[in-house]
């Protein structure tokens, strides 16, 4: 396994929900998986409900919902929708650590 | 009974005024309060002014805060951009009066993983009208969200949920978009903002660019079904309903001094109606411009308002050309009583020129209003337009009670009459100003063609321009017609000639007479000392004669003394008594 290279590169991730719409727990349900699954828990997730905090959806120019925003590693990246693509998911994650491949699978 | 009553019962629909000039005279009182509005047209044609109007004017004099959402420009350029209109957004924006917000989704950074829905807009939408309490919004140019967003089967669903949910919170909204080919919009935005659909549109004709609006559709409202010019300018937005006036305006009974007195007693004694349209016409150099400067000279005199449109020369070569018969209009500049207005009519639109016009009417607040002249704007074949935009003036004025002068340039060798015919319907006082070339030379005419509502005169008058104002003379009418200038001076010389010459014979006969008297005085002078000199020459002889006789008898007496001697004396002296 490739953690420890993961590991310096430890993906920082935003998740924007709007309450608890269906949308928004998938998203997290899918999210979660992966990171927890694929990640090994190396990663910083942060979700954002824009309800509480809507503020925030301006200052991330967030309009999808759910919107997940890849902060680390460059480059920055959006993603919109519940994530239920997960190989698409996996793919993007992989092309996030580019020069240093890791290979991510389920 | 009463349930019948109610049934018929009108309720107008509510409107949320915009304050824009025209607009809320066309739609009835504003845009549907409450419901979505779309503003579509081409680019450039100011929709986004528009709506920033709407938000602005809306806050400052409806104290109704709103919400400018952009999808296309930053705040910061937002606020450059109206900044030119003097709208100070900054200002707004702190009294919380005004919310910027620029939405844009970077495309290059997103990508799509499953389903989504524009939740986030809703929330920033919300939170913006939140804010500020909002009662207006604008969402500037929605679609750009199509090109955008990876997804449009989505984003349409999520717009039509945006505007029933927009309707449900009541704020009045305005929705620009992009016209698309053959459609409002390019992705069919007016399928779900059916409640009211204006359309601006930006054409060129004759390489003079004309701005029209028209309003499409106004669900549950009259409207203005026509095309109606507009004008962007530095006061924003600006619509000319004209037409939409009627033909219902108070007509004066007080009449203006034209500023000649002649010209005054030829229009029944005391000049125009105020209020009335007056047209002067002629060929070039007739004086048409010194008219209307002597009457603006009066007017300003009286302490009137003059505002002058001129649009063939600039207003200090025609202070200048003024001043050469005597009028000095540069006092009534300064004191401000005179405006000018100096423009080429090629320098933009009819429609602009119209709009410009009001503007500078409603602000200056003149009296009177003159064009000098109104034949630049033809360019072409664009006579009716012409037409429609003096008619639109002077239903404009007249509503005001505003006089009106028209300058009109006739081409030499059309028949006067008929070359202004186009306007003609429009005018109420015309006067005509002709050459009359008699002799060698040219000279200036004036006749009244007509005068509504007033005994004019049908005399043609001799118009001359002195070194003290403009002078009406009366032409010389004879047998050989009418006479001008120097023919009717040299005919009123011929007639003094004529009336000296009789004056000479009569004085010199009676010279002749006094002559002959004096003469014949004379020869009695002659004849009378002829005969005092014969007379004295025979009373010197008689006297000689007598003296004769005197000492003859003496003689006599002596001889008979001496003779006689004894003879009495006193007998002889007795016969020289009887003698």
């Amino acid at each position: 396994m490739n953690i420890k290279k993961l590991r310096k590169n430890r993906p920082v991730i935003s998740l924007f929900v709007a309450g608890k719409t269906i949308k928004s727990i998938t998203a997290l349900k899918n999210l979660k998986f992966i990171c927890n699954e694929v990640l090994k828990g190396m990663y910083k997730l942060e979700v954002i409900d824009i309800l509480k905090n809507p503020k925030l959806a301006r200052e991330n120019q967030v309009l999808a919902i759910p919107t997940l925003v890849l902060r680390m590693p460059l480059p920055r990246r959006n993603i919109i929708g519940d994530l239920s693509n997960r190989e698409l998911m996996l793919a993007e994650l992989n092309y996030s650590v580019k020069g240093k491949k890791v290979f991510l699978s389920i | 009974m009463k349930k019948n009553k109610n049934y018929f019962k009108r309720s107008p629909l509510p409107k949320s005024p915009t304050s824009i000039h025209g607009l809320d005279e066309i739609t009835g009182g504003g845009l549907p309060k409450g419901r979505p509005t779309l503003i579509c047209g081409g680019a450039g044609c100011g929709k986004t002014l528009f709506a920033m109007e709407f938000l602005v004017r809306g806050a400052n004099e409806f104290n109704e805060p709103g919400v400018f959402i952009s999808f296309e420009e930053t705040e910061k350029e937002l606020i450059q951009n109206v900044s030119s209109l003097g709208f100070d957004l900054n200002k707004l924006i702190a009294q919380k009066k005004l919310w910027l917000e620029n939405i844009y989704v970077k495309r290059e950074e997103t990508k799509q993983n499953g389903d989504f829905d524009l939740e986030g807009l809703f929330v920033r939408i919300h939170y913006a009208i939140e804010s500020i309490g909002a009662k207006r919004i604008v969402l500037d140019t929605l679609e750009t969200l199509f090109s955008e967003l990876p997804n449009s089967r989505i984003l349409r669903s999520e717009l039509k949920r945006l505007f029933s949910w927009l309707k449900k919170k009541g704020v009045t909204t305005i929705i620009t978009a992009e016209q698309g080919d053959g459609a409002f919009t390019r992705s069919g935005l007016e399928e779900y903002v059916s409640d009211c659909v204006i359309l601006l549109d930006h054409r060129v004709t004759d390489q003079s660019s004309i701005r029209r609006l028209r309003i499409v559709k106004y669900r549950g409202s009259t409207h203005g079904t026509n095309e109606y010019p507009f004008l962007i300018d530095e006061d924003g937005f600006s619509v000319l309903p004209v037409t939409s006036l009627g033909l219902n305006h108070d007509s004066s009974l007080e009449r203006i001094s034209t500023g000649i007195p002649r010209l005054d007693t030829m229009l029944s004694g005391k000049g125009y109606f105020q209020g009335s349209t007056v047209l002067v016409s002629g060929t070039a150099g007739t004086g048409k411009t010194s008219i209307a400067a002597q009457f603006v000279e009066a007017a300003c005199r009286r302490g009137e308002r003059v505002l002058y449109f001129t649009f063939e020369e600039s207003s200090s070569q025609l202070m200048r050309n003024m001043k050469s018969i005597g009028i000095h209009l540069e006092q009534w500049e300064k004191k401000g009583l005179l405006q000018f207005h100096a423009t080429r009519p090629t320098l933009y639109g009819l429609e602009s020129h119209l709009t410009t016009s009001i503007k500078l009417i409603n602000t200056f607040k003149p009296a009177i209003v003159i064009l000098d002249p109104i034949n630049g704007f033809m360019i072409g074949e664009n006579q009716s337009e012409v037409k429609n935009m003096l008619l639109r003036l002077v239903d404009f004025l007249k509503m005001k009670h505003i006089t009106a002068f028209f300058t009109s340039l006739t081409s030499a060798g059309d028949n006067l009459e008929n070359s202004d015919v186009y306007v003609s319907s429009l005018i109420d006082t015309w006067l005509l100003l002709r050459d009359i070339e008699i002799g060698g030379e040219r000279n200036r005419g004036l006749y009244v063609l007509k005068s509504r509502g007033m005994a004019h005169s049908n005399q043609i008058r001799e118009f001359k321009l002195t070194n003290s104002g403009i002078e009406l003379v009366d032409v010389y009418v004879g047998v050989d017609g009418v006479l001008t200038g120097s023919a009717r001076l040299s005919r009123e010389m011929e007639d003094d000639a004529e009336k000296l010459l009789r004056q000479q014979e009569i004085g010199s006969k009676q010279f002749s007479l006094e002559r002959k008297r004096e003469a014949m005085e004379a020869q009695i002078v002659v004849l009378r000392s002829e005969f005092e000199a014969e007379e004295s020459e025979s009373l010197k002889i008689i006297n000689i004669e007598k003296a004769r006789n005197e000492s003859f008898k003496k003689v006599k007496v002596e001889m008979a003394k001496s003779r006689r001697g004894d003879a009495p004396l006193k007998k002889i002296v007795m016969k020289k008594s009887k003698k």
